[in-house]
């Protein structure tokens, strides 16, 4: 009977979490500016893009972060202040724990600046990157 | 590089953990045992040998692969095999919960391996996203403090 309740009460906790994570999954969220953490070319170890940088953070372990390179290699195809960076997440605990990355795939969207403007966590919506890299550029050009 | 498999592969497998676990709930901790041995016995073929000497990964190439069609793409081995680890490690928690009669160690880790078997089969949950890397932050830190130094 307790093995019952037990396998119930695990089948509505994964269903629920479940279906919360696919609501939020590859969300893109706005990083407050003054908060906003700033990445350089010497850190990353590759130049930034001159208007926008994709920082992806990836691990082996994780399937959906082959799909993201790909989104992010074809949201960046043919744009050319506009860079995407791979890095493995494992070997760069130092950014993971500076960034609070939690979970793989996390991709920051950098303005030019390298300041962090936005946060992808779990595989990103490519019409949301899309959108958020427009306002991105437009908001650089204003400067 | 790792080798590739069908991505339909561990999801079919995760679809037989599932049925496994929730069968050797309902059977409760004396009963249910042996049927947590045979599960613990899958995921360790996976994870310690490779997912071509999962079980379940066999039934799936030998019945069910040949009825559908070609796989979109394949998927790299080692998430699967990561999930593999992370549920031989609930199994042994559980064996050890009904091997020394706590009923209530047995039910919470078969419960969260259950848990973790449904995400799998029924979102595709990637497992070793959410877990990898927590594991290597918090065994890493010394490492990853002294070599910014």
């Amino acid at each position: 009977m307790t093995g019952l309740l037990v396998a119930a009460i695990a089948a509505l906790v994964a269903l629920g979490f479940g279906l919360y994570r696919k609501a939020i999954d590859g969300r893109v969220q706005v990083v407050g500016s003054p908060a906003a953490p700033t990445l350089d070319a010497s850190r990353l170890a590759t130049g930034l893009g001159s208007e926008a940088t994709f920082v992806q953070f990836s691990a082996e372990v994780c399937a959906p972060c082959r799909a993201t390179a790909r989104v992010l290699a074809d949201v960046t195809a043919g744009l050319s202040g506009v860079e995407h960076i791979e890095l493995d997440a494992a070997t760069r605990l130092d950014l993971v724990n500076e960034l609070g990355i939690t979970r793989t795939p996390t991709v920051l969207l950098l303005d030019g600046t390298g300041a962090v403007r936005n946060r992808i966590v779990g595989a990103p919506r490519k019409t949301e990157v899309l959108a958020a890299l427009e306002v991105l550029t437009e908001s650089s050009d204003k400067r | 590089m790792a080798s590739q498999i069908d991505p339909r592969g561990p999801r079919f497998g995760a679809t037989v953990t599932s049925v496994v676990l929730t069968l050797a709930l309902v059977a409760g901790p004396k009963w249910g045992l042996a049927l947590l041995v045979l599960q613990a016995f899958a995921f360790g073929l996976g994870a310690l040998l490779g997912l071509r000497y999962q079980p379940y990964g066999w039934v799936f190439r030998r019945f069910v692969r040949p009825r559908l069609g070609a796989p979109e793409e394949l998927e790299d081995e080692r998430p699967p095999r990561f999930a593999q680890s992370v549920g031989l490690g609930f199994a042994l928690v559980g064996i050890l919960g009904a091997l020394f009669s706590s009923d209530l160690v047995f039910f919470i880790a078969v419960g969260f391996a259950l848990v973790a078997a449904l995400l799998n089969a029924v979102f595709n949950f990637c497992l070793g996203c959410e877990l990898y890397l927590l594991g290597r932050r918090l065994f890493a830190r010394p490492a990853a403090a002294s070599s910014k130094s």
